[in-house]
C-alpha cells in the first residue's frame, strides 16, 4: 500500500523533484567523510576568510576552516537533528494520540487539554527552558524539538483513530474481545500510518528551519560542531562581503526545506488528492 | 450551544492555572535569577547586595511560595512590576504621586506587534485566496505547480537571511526602504502624511518577509477547499444548468470554501500577539517577541509569566471563538462542534 | 475579474523582482553625498547631531542601581562624579577642584567648584554629594555598588562646597571609587524610592547633556545641557538608536543613517579596508580596553592543583595563534592583570612562550603518560580530560577551539561547551562546578584586585570562584589596599603580577584592542588614542556644519 502511494506521489514532478533533492543531500551527508576536502575543523590562520577558489570551492570562514567540509558535516548535523526530533515527536504523538483516540472519555479529555496547554506556551520559551536545563548539545536539541511539536500529531492520530473505532469491523473484533494492544498495533495503527508519514516528512522541513533559528538565537548546535544553522549564523555578520559564508547554508537549508516540502505535499496529494491542508 | 459555551469558559480557567503552574515551574527550572546578569559580574558588586535584591523580590522563597504571592496578585489582575526595566509596570501604565506616568511594558509592545502581523495577515490573506484559487482552478496546470513552488520557496528560505538580504538590497543599495527601526529620528516634525509614509516605509520589510514566509500554508489551505468544493455535487449542478465558470467560481464555490479559514484566522490570534524574536531583534522593533526573549534571558520572571498568562488566555479564546464562529457559519457542523 | 486582478498581481511581484535584481547587480553609489571632501580639515563649530547606535537599552539612568554598560553610556553624559580620568589616565577634579588627603590617610576633603547648577538651576552643593552617599549605602537601595562607600565611617557636608569623609582606616581604591559614583541631585530625590521613581526615566543632571526624549525601545535623544558645570560641548545632539543586531548596525553604518559603531576585527581589518566607498567615509580607531581574556583552572579540582600541570597547559597554548585568528592580530599578549603601558603593569614580566615540550616535559613530571596508546595521557589509570566552559561570546569560543587543539596535541582531550549568560553563572561560576571556564575580566582603573584573588573571596557569589588561595597574594592584596603613596603602591602590584604569573592560576590569552568606526563628518578625536582612549574628549568633538546631516537639523 506504501509502495503505491509512493509511486502515484512520485508521478507528480514536484514531488519527484523533492524526493530527488533529498535523496542527493543524504547520499552528500552520508558520503561526509569520504568526499570532504579537509577535516571541518582544521583551523588554519593563515587561510581565514578566503573567497571560493579551486582549493576551497566554498572558501574559508573566519578560523580559516573550510567551508565546503563544515557544509557536508553540518549537512549530517542538520539532517539528524531533523530526523531525531521529528521521530521523537510522532513517537510521543502516536502514543498519546492512540490512547486518546482509542480509550476516548475522561482520558481523552485531559490529552486534549494537556495538547491546548502546550500549544498555548510559546515552544519558543519551552526550548529556551529546557536548553538552559540541559546546555545545547546535538541531542538535547533533538530532544526539545521534538518535546515541544507532538502536539499535531497527537491531534491527527487521534481523529484517525477515532473514526476508524467507527467502523464496524473495528466494533465488532472488539466486542469478540480482542485485546486492546492487538487491535492498536494490528488495525488501527496500520490504517492510519500514510497521514502520519505525511505529516512526518512536513515535520522535517519544520525541524531543519528550527535549527537555523535557534543557532540564531545561539540556542543551536555549539561550536565548534558545524551545523548548517550556525554556520548561517556566523556568515550573517558578513553577508555583503565574505557572502559564501551565509550564501552556501542559505542555500541549503533552502533547498532540503523546499525538497522535503515538495516531497510531503507530493504524498498527501497522492494520498488523498482534496485533503484539506491541516498544519 | 449556551451550555456549551459556558462549559468551554469554565474549562479556561482550570486550564490556565493549570498553564501558569508548569510555565512557573520550567521558569524556574532555568538556573540564574535577576541577580545573575552580566551587569552583576562585576568585581565591583557584592554579593550582598545581589542577597538584598532577592529578599526585595522575593526569590529567596521556594518556588511554590513565589506562585501563591505571584497567583494571588494575579487575582486581583496585577500583573505586577519588572524586575530588569527598572520595575516598570508589566502590564499597564502606573500613575505615581507626582503624576508621572510609567508605561506597562506589554501596553507598549502589543500594539506594535498587533499593528506588523495583522498587517502580515492581511496581507498573505490577499495574495493567497487568489493564487489558491488560480491554483485550484488550473490543478495539476504548471500555473498550480509554479504558485506551489513559489510558495514553498518562501516556506524554506531561513527568515533572517532572507531578511538581511533584502535590508542591504532595498535599504542599502537602492536606500528605497529605512533598513531599521519603526520611526525616522526626525518622525516628530513630520506632518500627518508624512508620519504615515514614514511609518509604512519602516514597517514594509518587517510585515512583507513573515507574509511571503506565511504564504504557502494558506495558499494550499484554499486551494484544497476550492478543490473539495469544486467536486461537490451541488457546483456540477450548476454546471449542468449551464451557470458561467466564473459565476460558479465565486459565488457559490469560494464561499464555501473559505469557510475553514475561518478556523486558521482564529487560530492564528495567539499568534498575532506573540511576535518574532527573531524578525524583531533584525529590524529593531520593540515588540512582544522581543520583550519575551530578553525576558527569559534577564529572568525577569513577571515579565515572563504575564505574556504567557495572556498569550495562553487568548490562545484558548481564540481557538474556543474559532469554534464558534466556525459552528455559526456552518450549521452543518453545529453538532458536530457542541459533540467534540 | 478576480483573475484578472491575481495575473496583475504576478505580474507586479515579477517586475518587482526583476528590478530587484537589476538594482542589486547595478548601481552601488549609496555613498554619494561626497562633493566635499571628507579628509579636509574644518574649523571647530558648536552645532549638529551625533548618532550611535547600542544593542541593549537602559534600564533606567540611576547608574548605581541599573549597573549594565547600555545604562552608563547614557548616564555618564548627564551626570558627573566628583572625580574623573583625565587622559593619560591620571585623576583629576570633575565636581571638585581640590581634595585633600589627611596625614593618617583617613580622611579625605574634597571641596567643590563654586557655583555649580543643576540642568533645572537649583544650586549643586555638598548636601547632593552627601545625599548621592546616603542612597548609595542605603540598605533599601542594594547598590551592587555599596561596598566602597560602606567602609566611609563618617561623611559630612559642613558647608555648601565642602564634602569629608572619614575611613575606619585607610583605604587606597577610595578615590576611585569617587571618580565612579554620579552625584544625584537630592532636591528631586529626597523621600523618593530609587527603585521606582520616575527620575531614572527623565534624569536631571549637571553634565554636558540632558535628556530631551526616550522613544522606548527606539531612540533616547539628548542634547547640550546649558548650565553644564564644565563649559558647553561641541555636538548639540547626541542620539542613540537602540538596534540588537549587529550586522543590522553595521547595514545601517554603511547606509550612513548612524555616525559610530563599535567593530569586531574581521569588519575593521578585512571588510572596511576593502571596500573604498566606506574606507572613504569611515575613519578607523582602536584602543586599548582595560579587560582580558583568560583561561581559569578550577584549583579546588585535580590536577589543577597541582602547578606543573597549570605550566604545562600555558606552555601548551599558543597565544599569539589566539590573536593571530581570534582578534586578526588586533591584540597584545599580556602578563599581567593591568593594562600594558599604564604604571600597574610590571614591564618586567614575559608572557609564557609556547613551547610543546616543555609541556609536555611537565605533565610526564606530574605522572601523567599515556600507556594504552590512545594519543591521550593518562594518569592512575584515569585519562586526562576536561571540559572548557565559556559563555556565549564568539571571541571567546573561537579561543576555545584554538585551545582544544593545541591540547590535543599534547595528549589532553578537551570538549567546549558554550552556554547562556545566566545559566553559566548559576550553574557553573557559583555552584564551582566546572574544570575550566574561558572568561574576561573587564577592570576599573584602580589596581585592587582584592575580590577576585584574595582567599577569603571564595564564597558563592563571591569572585574568586576559581578558589585562588596563596598566602602572598593574600598579603599582597591586603598591603595594597591600604598604601595611598602611588609609587610604593605600584611596587606592590609589580609583585603581586609577578608572582601571580608565576604560580599560574589562570592563563592570560590576550587582550583584544576596542575597535571603533567613526564617519568623517566627525573631527576633533584624538588618534592615536590616548591611554583613556578616544571617548576622553568627546565633549570636543565638533561637526562641521557642510558635513552635517540634513534631515535632522531643520
Amino acid at each position: 500500500m506504501h509502495k503505491s502511494l509512493f509511486k502515484k506521489a512520485l508521478s507528480n514532478p514536484l514531488a519527484y523533484a523533492g524526493f530527488i533533492i533529498i535523496s542527493l543531500i543524504f547520499l552528500l551527508a552520508m558520503l561526509a567523510p569520504l568526499i570532504s576536502p579537509y577535516d571541518p575543523n582544521e583551523i588554519n590562520v593563515k587561510a581565514i576568510l578566503l573567497s571560493p577558489s579551486l582549493q576551497h570551492w566554498m572558501g574559508t570562514d573566519g578560523l580559516g576552516r573550510d567551508v565546503l567540509s563544515r557544509m557536508l558535516h553540518g549537512g549530517r548535523v542538520s539532517l539528524l537533528v531533523g530526523l531525531v526530533a521529528v521521530g521523537i515527536s510522532t513517537l510521543i504523538g502516536i502514543i498519546l494520540g492512540a490512547i486518546a483516540g482509542f480509550y476516548r472519555g475522561w482520558v481523552d479529555v485531559f490529552i486534549m487539554r494537556l495538547v491546548d496547554v502546550m500549544l498555548s506556551i510559546p515552544s519558543f520559551f519551552l526550548i529556551l527552558a529546557v536548553i538552559a536545563f540541559l546546555t545545547p548539545s546535538i541531542i538535547n536539541i533533538m530532544i526539545v524539538i521534538g518535546l515541544t511539536s507532538w502536539m499535531g500529531v497527537t491531534r491527527l492520530v487521534r481523529a484517525e483513530f477515532l473514526s476508524l473505532c467507527d467502523r464496524e469491523y473495528i466494533l465488532a473484533s472488539r466486542t469478540l474481545g480482542a485485546k486492546d494492544v492487538r487491535l492498536i498495533f494490528r488495525h488501527l495503527l496500520p490504517n492510519s500510518l500514510t497521514p502520519i508519514i505525511v505529516s512526518a516528512v512536513l515535520g522535517v522541513a519544520g525541524a531543519v528551519l528550527m535549527e537555523s533559528g535557534l543557532s540564531f538565537l545561539g540556542l543551536g548546535v555549539q561550536a565548534p560542531q558545524a551545523s548548517w544553522g550556525n554556520i548561517l549564523t556566523d556568515g550573517k555578520e558578513y553577508i555583503q562581503f565574505a557572502w559564501w559564508l551565509s550564501l552556501f547554508p542559505g542555500l541549503a537549508i533552502l533547498i532540503t526545506v523546499l525538497g522535503y516540502n515538495l516531497l510531503g505535499e507530493g504524498l498527501r496529494d497522492a494520498l488523498d488528492p482534496r485533503s484539506g491542508s491541516q498544519r | 450551544m449556551l451550555k456549551y459555551l459556558i462549559k468551554r469558559v469554565l474549562w479556561m480557567i482550570p486550564l490556565l492555572i493549570g498553564i501558569s503552574l508548569i510555565s512557573f515551574f520550567i521558569m524556574h527550572l532555568a538556573p540564574g535569577d535577576i541577580t545573575s546578569n552580566e551587569s552583576a559580574f562585576n568585581p565591583k558588586a557584592s554579593e550582598e547586595s545581589r542577597q538584598k535584591l532577592r529578599e526585595m523580590y522575593n526569590l529567596d522563597k521556594p518556588v511554590i511560595v513565589q506562585y501563591g504571592l505571584w497567583l494571588k496578585r494575579m487575582a486581583t489582575l496585577d500583573f505586577g512590576k519588572s524586575f530588569a526595566s527598572h520595575q516598570k509596570p508589566v502590564f499597564w501604565q502606573t500613575i505615581d504621586k507626582d503624576g508621572n506616568v510609567t508605561k506597562g511594558l506589554i501596553q507598549e509592545a502589543l500594539p506594535i506587534t498587533l499593528m506588523i502581523n495583522i498587517l502580515g495577515l492581511a496581507i498573505t490573506l490577499i495574495l493567497s485566496i487568489p493564487l489558491g484559487i488560480i491554483a485550484a482552478r488550473k490543478y495539476l496546470g504548471w500555473q498550480d505547480r509554479s504558485i506551489t513552488l513559489f510558495n514553498f520557496i518562501g516556506f524554506s528560505i531561513p527568515g533572517f537571511w532572507l531578511s538581511l538580504l533584502l535590508m542591504y538590497w532595498l535599504g542599502v543599495v537602492n536606500n528605497w526602504f529605512p533598513i531599521s527601526g519603526l520611526h525616522s529620528l526626525n518622525y516628530e516634525s513630520l506632518d500627518t502624511w508624512g508620519k504615515i509614509k514614514d511609518s509604512l516605509s519602516h514597517l514594509f520589510l518587517p510585515v512583507i518577509i513573515p507574509s511571503i514566509t506565511g504564504l504557502a500554508g494558506i495558499t494550499l489551505f484554499v486551494k484544497n477547499g476550492m478543490l473539495d468544493v469544486l467536486h461537490q455535487d451541488y457546483i456540477t449542478t450548476a454546471r449542468a444548468k449551464g451557470l458561467a465558470e466564473n459565476k460558479i467560481i465565486y459565488k457559490h464555490a469560494l464561499r464555501n470554501a473559505l469557510l475553514p479559514l475561518i478556523t486558521i484566522v482564529g487560530l492564528s490570534i495567539p499568534g498575532l500577539i506573540g511576535g518574532s524574536v527573531i524578525a524583531e531583534t533584525i529590524f529593531a522593533i520593540p515588540g512582544m517577541g522581543k520583550l519575551f526573549y530578553d525576558a527569559v534571558l534577564m529572568r525577569d520572571f513577571p515579565v515572563v509569566m504575564g505574556i504567557l498568562t495572556i498569550g495562553s488566555a487568548l490562545t484558548l479564546i481564540g481557538n474556543l471563538i474559532a469554534d464558534v464562529m466556525y459552528a455559526w457559519a456552518d450549521p452543518r457542523v453545529r453538532r458536530g462542534v457542541v459533540k467534540g | 475579474m478576480m483573475t484578472n486582478t491575481s495575473h496583475c498581481l504576478l505580474k507586479t511581484v515579477s517586475t518587482l523582482l526583476i528590478s530587484l535584481c537589476i538594482s542589486a547587480c547595478g548601481s552601488s553609489d549609496y555613498a554619494a553625498n561626497s562633493d566635499i571632501d571628507l579628509n579636509k580639515s574644518f574649523a571647530s563649530e558648536a552645532g549638529g547631531s551625533l548618532i550611535n547606535a547600542m544593542t541593549g537599552e537602559p534600564s533606567g539612568l540611576i547608574s548605581m542601581i541599573a549597573g549594565e554598560s547600555a545604562s552608563s553610556a547614557i548616564s555618564s553624559n548627564i551626570f558627573n562624579s566628583l572625580l574623573k580620568y583625565d587622559k593619560n589616565l591620571e585623576l583629576e577634579g570633575d565636581l571638585v577642584e581640590r581634595w585633600q588627603i589627611s596625614a593618617d590617610q583617613k580622611t579625605i576633603v574634597f571641596t567643590l567648584k563654586p557655583n555649580l547648577k543643576w540642568a533645572d538651576n537649583k544650586p549643586l552643593t555638598s548636601a547632593d554629594v552627601l545625599f548621592t552617599w546616603q542612597a548609595v549605602t542605603d540598605e533599601k537601595t542594594a547598590s551592587p555598588y555599596a561596598s566602597d562607600f560602606q567602609l566611609v565611617k563618617k561623611a559630612e557636608a559642613p558647608d555648601p562646597l565642602t564634602f569629608k569623609v572619614t575611613y575606619a582606616e585607610a583605604y587606597a581604591p577610595a578615590l576611585d571609587s569617587w571618580a565612579g559614583l554620579q552625584i544625584l541631585p537630592k532636591h528631586l530625590l529626597q523621600g523618593q524610592d530609587l527603585h521606582t521613581t520616575a527620575f531614572a526615566r527623565k534624569p536631571v543632571g549637571s553634565h554636558y547633556y540632558k535628556l530631551d526624549s526616550w522613544a522606548h525601545g527606539e531612540n533616547l535623544k539628548l542634547s547640550r545641557n546649558p548650565n553644564s558645570v564644565l563649559g558647553q560641548a561641541k555636538i548639540e545632539q547626541l542620539i542613540s538608536r537602540i538596534i540588537p543586531d549587529n550586522s543590522a548596525q553595521f547595514l545601517e553604518l554603511m547606509a550612513d543613517n548612524i555616525d559610530y559603531m563599535g567593530l569586531d576585527p574581521i569588519k575593521y581589518s578585512r571588510i572596511i579596508p576593502a571596500r573604498p566607498e566606506l574606507q572613504q567615509k569611515l575613519a578607523l580607531y582602536k584602543e586599548l580596553g582595560n579587560s582580558y581574556t583568560y583561561m581559569g583552572f578550577n584549583l579546588k579540582h585535580k590536577p589543577f592543583d597541582d602547578k606543573r600541570v597549570r605550566l604545562a597547559i600555558n606552555y601548551a597554548i599558543d597565544k599569539q595563534e589566539i590573536i593571530d585568528g581570534v582578534y586578526l592580530g588586533l591584540g597584545i599578549n599580556i602578563a599581567s592583570p593591568y593594562k600594558p603601558g599604564t604604571r600597574w603593569s610590571n614591564p618586567a614580566l614575559q608572557p609564557y612562550p609556547y613551547d610543546p615540550a616543555k609541556a609536555r616535559a611537565l605533565l610526564k613530571e606530574a605522572g601523567f603518560a599515556d600507556n594504552d596508546g590512545d594519543g591521550i595521557l593518562e594518569r592512575d589509570g584515569k585519562p586526562f580530560a576536561f571540559e572548557i566552559v565559556t559563555n556565549q561570546n564568539k571571541e571567546r569560543e573561537k579561543s576555545a577551539v584554538l585551545i582544544q587543539r593545541r591540547l590535543k596535541e599534547v595528549g589532553i582531550d578537551v570538549k567546549i561547551r558554550a552556554i547562556e549568560w545566566a545559566s553559566f553563572i548559576s550553574r557553573f561560576i557559583k555552584t564551582g562546578d566546572f574544570d575550566v571556564v574561558v572568561l574576561g575580566w573587564g577592570l576599573g582603573l584602580d589596581p585592587d584586585q582584592y575580590n577576585i584573588w584574595h582567599s577569603s573571596q571564595q564564597a558563592p557569589g563571591q569572585f574568586n570562584f576559581i578558589g585562588y588561595n596563596n598566602p602572598t597574594i593574600d598579603k599582597l592584596l591586603e598591603q595594597g589596599r591600604v598604601e595611598l603613596n602611588p609609587d610604593k603602591r605600584m611596587k606592590i602590584y609589580h609583585e603581586f603580577a609577578r608572582v601571580l604569573l608565576e604560580d599560574s592560576p589562570i592563563v592570560y590569552l590576550s587582550a583584544g584592542y576596542g575597535l571603533t568606526a567613526i564617519h568623517k563628518r566627525v573631527k576633533g578625536i584624538d588618534d592615536p588614542a590616548p591611554p583613556a582612549g578616544i571617548g576622553h574628549n568627546s565633549h570636543e568633538w565638533y561637526i562641521p556644519q557642510p558635513l552635517r546631516r540634513n534631515e535632522i537639523n531643520q
